[in-house]
């Protein structure tokens, strides 16, 4: 009975001791594709500085937002990852809650590659092959030398992100929407970048090594995800083409793969200076040995912003300019 | 009688004997064949778990000396000090004759990033080493240790016959033998190129199977602007075709000249030659002549004369660079600092003993296992009282009516709900309602205690209820309340019965993932939490969580944390087994 009422006291006081002490450890939440590499940054800004490694959740970018955007104050993450642009509705959400001051940092460059296994065919693909192959308001072919005679006459079968990812936002504004013009469909804006739910389309959840080994043992199917886990994964994937142009480092960084995003840190202005080492984090994430051109996140697989472009985005940063909501169309 | 006997002897009775034996027979096979199937399947998971997990096994050091200078350390801020720039000058003065950025930045992935705070905090230990020259071990990096491993191929040496003349140009060389040594690497190149050749032929002919299709389509339209652009398509397949074509043709033009330099693209096998301490990477070849790249400096004996087939080593690696995270160069650097006795492998304590990193080769399960103890400490302390007296009373005191009846089936029914469900429930009752912080233990144990709180009641009703009744008679006899009946009498005795419930409930809530990922248990946390509140992990959570790591090494990691948590599972079952028997009682 002792040690039972011993062990009651010791939880209580933990308890209390926890919850009333301030938060001195940073919170980061969002996309899983900036995930990775906000990680990375994390643990080294840890190491160098001395401060506690920020805690570092991945929530989807959709989701981060929510989190980010929910108010001012400790209960509320400092920083979110996103693998795609802050929406207009979700800049609002955040003025309402009090979150009125966003700071905007763009990290660098992910392309999103279409890839199947080594045994499997090659494929070239046009994103305008894509968006017939995949649309929901397309042709819905089943094979894909239905979309061209000149692609291989095997099955449609291609394993992607599912909607709360900011892949798959992605993935349809810049493959979907693009290719959906250049195959002339109707509605390119809105209901012709839909993916079709038939089946053709498999939804594989947020862990991309699941698509990485699931297209292994499918040698006909492909995936989509991002550049890192193609890279990692050289002896097992080939990536396709996409209007000519093999998704390599080089043709992201430089823009002509054209399937490739930005992506973005959002940092809560209000809670600089309040939740101790927001700004050496900063600091670090933008120096030049972690997001430059030969930093340690580029190992990890991200494609740098061009040089005079990333000192420009240092300064901005680091003078913590908000965004304005104009920006944000 | 005998109208009895003259019938069991029958044949048709002997014919239904038969049957009903075979039938038994037939059963003992189906149980023995399902069995069999279990234990492969078994075999089969544990096989290709422990198989990954062995590589982890082992973590490979550099061994390298290092000059601690007062100017790249401050001694009166340590921290500050340039760490990183000690830990690459420490590998470019092993290899001083190594230029240019790309080749030396490939040097400084060598050992891991992290080595050079573990060179930190041996000097913050010990600040007289500054301005010492120390032997450190450095880590070595994911991909190093995994190469050393054998993971990505293993140069391996092939027989040659013949004696060396090399020309060195630069930093190319030129070799020839007097021997075809070169031509083993011949078929395997011709071979690529003619499977290159198909694969082009292959798309022609898809292109082809395209110009025959709109052809067709051509042939039946009417529209003039529909036939041009018909006729477009159709020119723009033969363009593609041609040009494929002639790719094919201009590959196997070349695998068919026996005499030629043959270019060796990244896609090939590898071919190194190795004299003294120099290496060449071959990148041109023929059967008796090649052309390569000077990783290492050749000894400059090679270079004034002959060498003598004893003096060279031909390597090939048959696994291609381009699917290598280790290229040829730092494989050679490898082979050197493995010569000179630098690389050494030693146990992986670090793997149990730190916790959650970004570097693979510096990522550790402690942190995550000190979350899974808080977490199920916190599950304990609410599950199994509140379990165990919800049960007695549910047993021992409540009257038989129709409300606990009504009870009885929800904590029946609450036992099968999805455990998800329960962690939807924490993030909004006690995160959203009652602010406890995000990622903490607290917040995981509350969610696993509700999900585990209907197996320990169950549990424990069979338990109470398997204590017989005469305990109680004699108890209640001798003048007990009804209290004392249950708590000196038929909990100690159902105590066996309860504790295995209890156990296997544990263990069940060790093992959950989907209700953690709901309240933010799935965050990336490098430190060891130190309380129920601290932000942590727990083990499942970290196998999801490095299952999703793009870096090949995370690959053993996760497999290993699986044997970890895997391992914590048996014991706990075990130890259900043991007390069960330790303690059981027959009546």
């Amino acid at each position: 009975m002792n040690t039972t009422r011993i062990l009651a006291i010791a939880a209580a006081a933990t308890l209390a001791a926890g919850v009333a002490s301030a938060r001195d450890q940073i919170r980061i939440v969002g996309s899983s594709t900036v995930f990775p590499f906000t990680t990375a940054v994390a643990e080294q800004f840890g190491q160098a500085t001395g401060n506690p490694i920020p805690v570092v959740e991945s929530t989807g970018t959709g989701g981060g937002m929510k989190l980010f955007c929910a108010g001012v104050g400790a209960e509320f993450p400092d920083f979110t990852n996103a693998s795609r642009r802050m929406k207009a509705s979700e800049f609002t959400m955040c003025q309402e809650n009090g979150v009125t001051d966003i700071v905007e940092m763009k990290v660098g460059f992910d392309g999103i590659v279409i890839a199947n296994a080594m045994e499997g065919p090659t494929f070239t693909l046009t994103v305008g092959q894509i968006w017939t192959a995949l649309a929901a308001n397309g042709p819905k072919p089943m094979m894909w030398n239905e979309v061209d005679p000149a692609l291989p006459a095997t099955k449609i079968e291609v394993l992607g992100p599912p909607p709360s990812s900011g892949t798959r936002d992605s993935f349809e504004e810049l493959a979907m929407e693009h290719g959906c013009k250049m195959a002339g469909g109707e509605d390119c804006g809105k209901t012709g970048m839909e993916i079709r739910q038939d089946g053709v389309y498999v939804e594989s959840g947020e862990n991309d090594n699941l698509i990485v080994s699931k297209l292994e043992a499918n040698p006909n199917a492909l995936g989509i995800f991002g550049f890192s886990y193609l890279d990692q994964n050289a002896d097992r994937l080939k990536g396709a083409s996409v209007d000519g142009e093999q998704p390599t480092f080089e043709t992201i960084a430089d823009g002509t793969y054209e399937i490739s995003r930005s992506l973005y840190v959002y940092v809560k202005k209000a809670h600089v200076g309040v939740i101790p080492g927001m700004e050496e984090f900063l600091a670090e994430y933008l120096s030049p040995k972690a997001s430059g051109e030969d930093g340690y996140l580029v190992d990890k697989g991200l494609i740098p912003l061009p040089e005079d472009a990333h000192e420009k985005q240092a300064e901005a940063v680091s003078a913590l300019t908000p965004i304005e909501a104009s920006a944000l169309n | 009688m005998s109208t009895l006997s003259a019938h069991h002897g029958s044949a048709a009775a002997a014919g239904k004997m038969r049957k009903r034996h075979f039938a038994q027979m037939r059963l003992q096979a189906y149980g023995i064949a399902a069995l069999t199937l279990a234990g492969l399947a078994l075999v089969a998971l544990l096989w290709s778990v422990v198989g990954k997990a062995a590589l982890v096994v082992t973590e490979s050091y550099i061994t390298l000396p290092v000059t601690i200078t007062p100017d790249e350390v401050d001694p009166a801020n340590l921290r500050a000090g340039n760490w990183e720039g000690l830990r690459k000058d420490a590998l470019r003065d092993a290899f001083p004759e190594v230029t240019g950025r790309t080749a030396r930045r490939a040097l400084g992935d060598l050992t891991s990033g992290g080595s050079g705070y573990e060179l930190r905090d041996r000097v913050m230990a010990d600040p007289s080493l500054i301005g010492q020259t120390i032997t450190f071990p450095f880590l070595a990096s994911d991909d190093v240790d995994l190469y050393l491993k054998g993971v990505f191929g293993k140069p391996e040496p092939m027989a040659h016959s013949g004696t060396l003349t090399v020309t060195v140009k630069g930093d190319k060389a030129e070799l020839s033998s007097t021997a075809e040594d070169f031509a083993v690497i011949l078929p395997a190149i011709h071979a690529r190129l003619n499977a290159d050749a198909d694969e082009l032929r292959v798309q022609a002919g898809r292109q082809q199977r395209g110009i025959d299709v709109v052809t067709e389509d051509l042939a039946a339209a009417t529209e003039a602007s529909v036939k041009e652009d018909l006729q477009k398509r159709i020119d723009a397949y033969v363009a593609a075709r041609d040009q494929l074509i002639a790719r094919a043709e201009a590959l196997e033009h070349s695998a068919d000249l026996q005499d030629g330099l043959e270019k060796l693209s990244d896609a090939d096998s590898s071919m190194l030659v190795r004299i003294g301490t120099g290496w060449v990477k071959i990148t041109e070849v023929s059967a008796n002549r090649a052309h390569g790249d000077i990783l290492e400096p050749l000894p400059a004996a090679a270079t004034r004369g002959d060498v003598p087939p004893a003096d060279w080593t031909l390597l090939i690696n048959d696994s291609p660079e381009i699917t290598r995270r280790v290229n040829d160069a730092q494989g050679a650097w490898l082979q050197s600092l493995e010569d000179r006795g630098a690389v050494e492998r030693v146990f992986n304590w670090r793997f149990l003993t730190s916790g959650n990193s970004r570097e693979a080769e510096l990522a550790g399960i402690w942190g995550a296992a000190v979350g899974s103890f808080w977490t199920m400490l916190v599950t304990f302390c609410i599950a199994f009282p509140i379990g165990v007296l919800s049960a007695v009373y549910l047993e021992e005191f409540a009257p038989k009516n129709r409300f606990t009846d009504f009870i009885e089936v929800n904590i029946n029914n609450l036992a099968a709900v999805p455990s998800i469900v329960f962690g939807l429930l924490g993030l909004a009752v006690f995160l959203n309602v009652f602010g406890i912080p995000r990622s903490a233990p607290l917040a995981g144990g509350l969610v696993l205690a509700l999900m585990t709180l209907p197996t320990i009641i169950i549990a424990s009703r069979a338990a109470i209820r398997a204590v017989p009744p005469s305990i109680r008679d004699a108890a209640l006899g001798l003048g007990a309340s009804k209290l004392q009946t249950s708590f000196h009498h038929v909990i100690p005795l159902g105590m066996p019965g309860i504790l295995t419930g209890t156990i296997i409930g544990m263990a069940q809530a060790l093992g959950e993932t989907a209700p953690l990922i709901m309240i933010g248990m799935v965050a990336f946390i490098t430190g060891v939490p130190g309380g129920f509140t601290d932000p942590a992990t727990a083990l499942p959570v970290q196998v999801y969580l490095w299952s999703d790591f793009p870096e090949r090494a995370f690959e053993a990691k996760t497999a290993a944390a699986i044997c970890v948590l895997l391992l914590f599972l048996v014991i706990m079952n075990a130890l259900a087994v043991f007390l069960r028997k330790r303690f059981e009682r027959r009546w």
